[in-house]
């Protein structure tokens, strides 16, 4: 089966200059192609779902933003992605500035083994900041963003690895903001979550959503929908269809995103 | 699937299927019993070897009764009984029950020639236990067994009869008094003056080495003569002194009959403790057993090792193993960190892992004569030339020394570090780095702060397994620094204070050279189990250490709050 060719030029979100813009990116692990010309435009202080079938390729794409796949062996990449107007993938590019821009989390939730606070805290000290009282500020800053605060705050000091699984989520999310990104992506935050702590993070995103760019992936269509502004449908490595959510989810364009979103297959 | 376990009884009863036997066979109980008949096997080995080690090590130190022996032809012994056994004369009829005979340990050495005899039990004619028997413990000649007549000082009599006893007590009190302000005088003021001495020497041939202008080395000549008289002239007050507090040790002496009625004359400045075992209660004997057990472990030893403590060797184990920590935590370390994080995993990096777990297996007098050739003369010979000039032909650094000792066994016991420490760093998630670097962290920044914390359990458990061999490696010692008897300690109030050039004593060795090289092997025997205690207490409490320091990294970041 053959997919339709994908839009050339990235649909333009109304209204704003978009943060990140990806232009014919082709990358493949070694000789195995994992994304074949894709360009689209994700819009500033919105949510951004990547929804797709298992192996399609919409991780590969998450992580092309922070460049988590130079960790990789045998990565070739072609294209462009734009970052504010200037490209990201080059070797001249400050990786781990760059990270500090635009944060992550991941599937897993990945909490050092150290303390609540010392979790928190790393991104700072690792970007220079030592002064105490700033760490300290830091910390309820980020972990009240997170929606986390008000448990924790008596037991800052114990382990993060204590913490039940959507706690560890979220802490993980309040490490990530913890260095003021202007992007966070998110990698299937919830697919190891119970449907109350998915609650929490979901909502928790929609109130990131003001301070933040959102990009996330996810598995769960109900989640794309409840969450996000806009829907990417990736199927093979090619990006089938990318538009305004309720657009997509209501009256998609290509027959293929339909058959997924509908169930039809997989 | 069936369960290898039986089913306890009072659960419901399960239809066996049609094929019952075959699968019984193949449920590996026997195995399991097998596995654990092997377990319990080693662990009573191991129990035992231990029970046997305590109770001989700790035995030695229990004051027995004194028991004086009459004997049929008129010999008389006295003495504290250690072993009784059966045993077959030469001309014993096959049909007739073995006799006994029993060990005594008579002790008074110079008198009777071996501290242990055998007698036959048929030829005793009398046995008592003699209130008044004694018991000495004296600073040469090992024990003393026999009675008290009188004591004198010069020629004049002190006491006599039954008051010789309490005044004796009095007089080993005040002596054992006098031998330590003797002591004093000789480690302190005589020590001091006896290094000042060493240094002018060192001073003078410096003077030679340098080849300084005539006027400017008559100067320092003037100086460093002046110096000496000064040094001479102290030294020979001190060993006025010392001269005077020995004579005054010698003055009391203690009039002694030995059980065969011999009179000897003891000095009672030789003398460390006087007991009448037969009057002591049980608790009396276990105050002296703990403080026996207490002296074992401070005190020196004396007579060629076979008596006295092991204190030098303690100290001297101690150090060395945790200067070997010292130097083996940077090394293995860092090499695992390259090995495991830096280096591109390949056919090379395989083959170094690989000669790496093999040096574990290279044995370790190998590694004895790599460091006496490579650490005492390579490095040592070197630092010697360029630090220690003056004292050449005398080697400093380039002799065995503890310092050489610790980095040999370093060397041995890297291999085993590294292993642990790799298998700390991989047991680190990949999601726990990714996490790091996604914060824009650096490699370095990400290894540093999250994975080498991480991995410290890791690390701490080759560490133990390090220590736990090298507190028991004893031949590649010998030959890059271990002693037989070196009392002065590696540290001391001299400049550096920590002198790691000196030799040291070290309890494996001294296991060795008590139970092997010793002239009354019987003697000692005691003596083997009793260090050899301490050696395993020792290597358990360092371990136990180094666990409990695992053990407290490993509870401080788990999840303990759940």
């Amino acid at each position: 089966m053959t997919p339709p060719p994908p839009p050339s030029a990235p649909p333009a979100p109304a209204g704003a200059e978009p943060i990140l813009a990806v232009e014919q990116l082709e990358l493949s692990y070694g000789s195995a192609p994992a994304l074949h010309g894709i360009s689209l435009a994700i819009p500033r202080r919105q949510i951004t779902a990547f929804i797709g079938p298992s192996g399609c390729g919409k991780s590969t794409l998450l992580r092309c933003f922070n460049r988590m796949n130079d960790l990789v062996d045998g990565v070739r990449i072609k294209g462009d992605v734009r970052f504010e107007g200037s490209s990201i993938l080059g070797p001249e590019v400050e990786v781990n500035e760059l990270r500090k821009r635009i944060g992550m989390v991941f599937q897993k939730s990945n909490p050092f083994p150290k303390s609540i606070y010392e979790n928190v805290a790393y991104g700072p000290r690792v970007h220079g900041v030592k002064r105490t009282a700033e760490l300290d500020d830091i910390v309820e800053k980020s972990l009240r963003g997170a929606a986390l605060w008000d448990e924790v705050k008596d037991r800052l000091h114990e382990s993060a690895l204590g913490m039940s699984g959507g706690q560890q989520q979220r802490l993980c999310i309040a490490r990530a903001i913890a260095i003021e990104p202007e992007v966070i992506l998110l990698d299937e935050p919830c697919s190891a979550l119970d449907p109350v702590a998915t609650a929490k993070v979901e909502d928790l995103m929609l109130e990131l959503k003001k301070r933040f760019t959102l990009v996330i992936v996810t598995h769960n269509m109900q989640q794309a929908s409840r969450v996000s502004d806009w829907t990417a449908f990736l199927y093979m490595g090619r990006l089938i269809e990318f538009g305004r959510t309720e657009e997509l989810f209501v009256k998609p364009r290509e027959k293929q995103t339909e058959d997924y979103i509908t169930g039809r297959f997989g | 699937m069936n369960s290898p376990i039986a089913p306890p009884p009072t659960a419901a009863p399960v239809r066996a299927p049609a094929d019952a036997p075959a699968r019984r066979r193949g449920n590996g109980r026997a195995l399991i019993w097998l596995c654990g008949g092997a377990l319990a096997f080693n662990l009573l080995l191991v129990l035992a070897q231990l029970a046997l080690i305590a109770w001989n090590g700790l035995g030695y130190f229990w004051q027995r009764d004194l028991v004086s022996f009459e004997l049929g032809d008129g010999r008389r012994l006295l003495g504290e009984v250690h072993a009784r056994e059966h045993f077959r004369p030469a001309d014993h009829p096959a049909a007739e029950e073995l006799p006994w005979r029993i060990q005594v340990k008579v002790a008074n050495r110079e008198h009777t020639g071996a501290d242990f005899v055998w007698i036959e039990e048929r030829e005793i004619v009398r046995r008592a236990e003699p209130a008044d028997a004694l018991h000495f413990e004296r600073s040469e000649w090992g024990n003393f067994h026999g009675f008290l007549r009188e004591l004198h000082r010069g020629e004049q009599l002190l006491a006599s009869g039954d008051a010789a006893w309490p005044a004796l007590l009095e007089q080993i009190a005040s002596a054992e008094r006098q031998r330590e302000a003797l002591l004093d005088v000789e480690k302190g003021p005589l020590g001091d003056v006896q290094y000042a001495l060493d240094a002018l020497r060192l001073d003078r041939r410096r003077l030679e080495l340098d080849a300084p202008a005539a006027d400017e080395r008559a100067r320092r000549t003037a100086e460093l003569d002046a110096r000496e008289k000064q040094l001479d002239q102290e030294f020979a007050g001190l060993s006025e002194r010392i001269a005077g507090l020995r004579a005054e040790l010698e003055s009391v002496r203690a009039t002694c009959e030995l059980a065969d009625g011999t009179r000897v004359e003891l000095p009672v400045g030789g003398l460390l403790t006087a007991l009448r075992p037969n009057e002591m209660s049980t608790f009396d004997k276990l105050l002296c057993w703990g403080g026996r057990i207490f002296g074992f472990l401070v005190d020196q030893p004396r007579e060629a090792n076979t008596e006295g403590g092991i204190f030098p060797a303690l100290f001297g184990t101690v150090l060395m193993v945790f200067l070997m920590s010292v130097a083996v935590v940077p090394l293995g370390v860092l090499a695992a960190l390259y090995l495991r994080e830096y280096s591109r995993q390949g056919p090379l990096v395989r083959c170094v892992r690989i000669a790496v777990n093999n040096l574990a297996g290279v044995p370790s007098i190998v590694f004895g004569i790599f460091g006496l050739g490579f650490f005492v003369y390579g490095i040592g010979g070197t630092i010697d030339e360029l630090f220690f000039p003056e004292a050449l032909p005398r080697a400093t650094f380039g002799t065995g020394g503890i310092l050489w000792a610790a980095l040999t066994l370093a060397l041995l016991t890297v291999p085993v570090v590294i292993v642990a420490t790799e298998e700390g760093l991989a047991a680190v998630p990949r999601a726990v780095r990714e996490g790091s670097l996604a914060l824009g962290a650096t490699k370095f920044e990400t290894i540093w702060r999250v994975v080498l914390p991480a991995a410290a359990p890791g690390m701490l458990t080759g560490v133990i397994l390090a220590i736990a061999r090298a507190s028991g490696e004893v031949a590649p010692l010998m030959i890059v620094g271990m002693v037989k008897l070196a009392p002065a300690l590696p540290i001391d109030h001299h400049f550096p204070f920590v002198h790691f050039d000196q030799k040291f004593m070290h309890l494996g060795f001294h296991l060795f050279d008590v139970g092997f090289q010793s002239p009354d092997v019987e003697a000692t025997k005691p003596l083997v189990f009793a260090t050899a205690l301490v050696l395993l207490v020792l290597v358990v409490a360092m371990n136990v250490v180094a666990i409990t320091l695992r053990n407290r990294l490993k509870s401080r970041y788990a999840g303990s709050a759940l």
